[in-house]
């Protein structure tokens, strides 16, 4: 067994520098790397590019990153939450490239992968697909799109071993699984981290292979964007 | 008189059939869940990674852990399962989504679709709304006629920018069924009330009747 483990995120995000591209999971505020995003905050890390399904709101998620004025360049694909996002975004003071959801995920699982790109028809005729290669596949077209190339990836899951093996909870799952092993170092946080042969090995949803550091994150807020409920009666 | 937005969702869902597997967007295309004909089984996949969504949870059950791409808490029904985005993406550009549903600002006759910007106004994001109508064989929008100032949003051409081209086969208003064909928009059912008059001065793209237009029935 190859041990991952790292004590505490400190640890976990070493090396971490201002200008790096960063990849991070979660959709909505759904399974988002809350302990990595943290630290991000309290080291001050300038001039990010951030790869995530969304930006956070105004004061949770990127949002906070947003706040600090840390990212230079988001790369998304919904961003109507946050207001501060909304508000860089038309000043100038915050590059935006906005891509399709699917082809967010399969740019990251590219990368895992190893595909330097693939051809899909999301986007074909619109404005994603300005400047780039497009080509036709049995009578349809498809736009070329890239494999994402990024310094960290990091990752929430719910549980995982020593040897970075993980497991997902419900639709926390998202981009998490598509971004391991997508970017030079891959950080992992969990909820519950357990011994080496404590998991199934029929169950896991990410084997270790793809994982460089794993650590326990405690007190984990899971904020609800929505919280739409029924009554009993 | 003109439907409202249940009414468009109603209508809409007489046309999801037995064993169907259905995308539905965030807005109107959300309320077709509540007019499932009784007697088919269908499944309701949501892009954030969960196919066998159910209702919203009892107050108190709500999990953070489980919402749908609306961001709304849900819960799941037998037989569900969850997914990676990847995965998710993979049923809808791979045709294993039978229908989609989902809003627009504006419609082409010739079936382009515009709903994720307006230039100097709105810039949320398409989301997995391009990979939906680039993708899907069968495309329901959910949509008002005409805009608050009574502009028509069934138009020549798009003039928002698009989010697919050539992708919409079939169009629910407040006034109207609608298909897009060779020559544009095809008139199928009036909603109860409206003329065939008013479906057709409300409508700035090009508009046939078909020959056995008839009202909606519910």
């Amino acid at each position: 067994m190859i041990n991952k483990t790292v004590p505490n995120v400190t640890q976990a995000l070493k090396g971490v520098k201002n200008n790096m591209t960063l990849l991070l999971g979660g959709f909505g505020l759904c399974g988002i790397p809350e302990k990595a995003i943290a630290e991000l905050v309290r080291l001050e890390v300038m001039n990010l590019t951030c790869i995530s399904n969304n930006a956070g709101i105004d004061d949770f998620g990127l949002g906070l990153l947003l706040q600090q004025k840390q990212i230079r360049k988001m790369i998304a694909s919904y961003v109507g939450e946050n207001a501060e996002f909304e508000r860089q975004m038309l000043s100038g003071e915050l590059e935006v490239e906005l891509i399709p959801q699917g082809t967010l995920a399969e740019r990251s699982r590219a990368a895992q992968a190893g595909f330097p790109g693939f051809y899909t028809p999301a986007g074909y005729g619109t404005e994603v697909a300005e400047g780039k290669e497009v080509r036709e596949f049995n009578g349809k077209m498809h736009v070329l799109e890239k494999a994402f190339e990024a310094d960290f990836g990091f990752i929430k899951a719910w549980k995982g071993d020593e040897a970075g093996n993980l497991i997902f909870k419900g639709t926390a799952r998202n981009f998490n699984p598509n971004m391991c092993g997508a970017a030079k170092i891959t950080v992992v946080e969990v909820e519950e981290l357990v011994s080496a042969g404590s998991l199934d090995p029929n169950q896991i949803h990410v084997p270790g292979i793809f994982i460089q550091r794993i650590f326990k994150g405690t007190g984990y807020e899971k904020r609800i964007e929505q919280r739409t409920v029924r009554s009993k009666t | 008189m003109a439907l409202d937005k249940n009414g468009i969702a109603q209508r809409i869902a007489q046309e999801l059939k037995h064993g169907y597997y259905v995308n539905l967007g965030i807005g109107i295309p959300t309320l077709v869940v509540n007019y499932i004909p009784k007697n088919i089984d269908v499944e309701f996949q949501s892009e954030n990674g969960v196919l066998g969504m159910g209702p919203f949870p009892f107050e108190g059950d709500e999990d953070a852990d489980i919402i749908n791409a609306g961001k709304q808490t849900i819960t799941t029904l037998k037989g569900a399962s969850f997914f990676d985005s990847s995965t998710s993406f993979a049923m809808i550009r791979g045709k294993h989504v039978d229908l989609t549903i989902l809003g627009a600002m504006e419609v082409s006759e010739t079936g382009d679709i515009a709903n994720w910007k307006i230039p100097g106004k709105m810039v949320k994001g398409m989301g997995g709304a391009m990979d939906l109508v680039a993708s899907a064989e069968n495309i329901i929008v959910a949509m008002m006629h005409t805009n608050r100032a009574g502009m028509s949003k069934l138009l020549k051409s798009c003039s928002l920018p698009l989010t697919g081209v050539g992708c919409v086969k079939k169009i629910v208003t407040e006034l109207a069924f609608l298909e897009i064909g060779p020559t544009g928009f095809i008139l199928l059912e009036t909603a109860p009330g409206v003329t065939v008059e008013q479906v057709i001065q409300a409508t700035q793209g090009n508009i046939s009747v078909a020959n056995d237009v008839c009202e909606m029935s519910f």
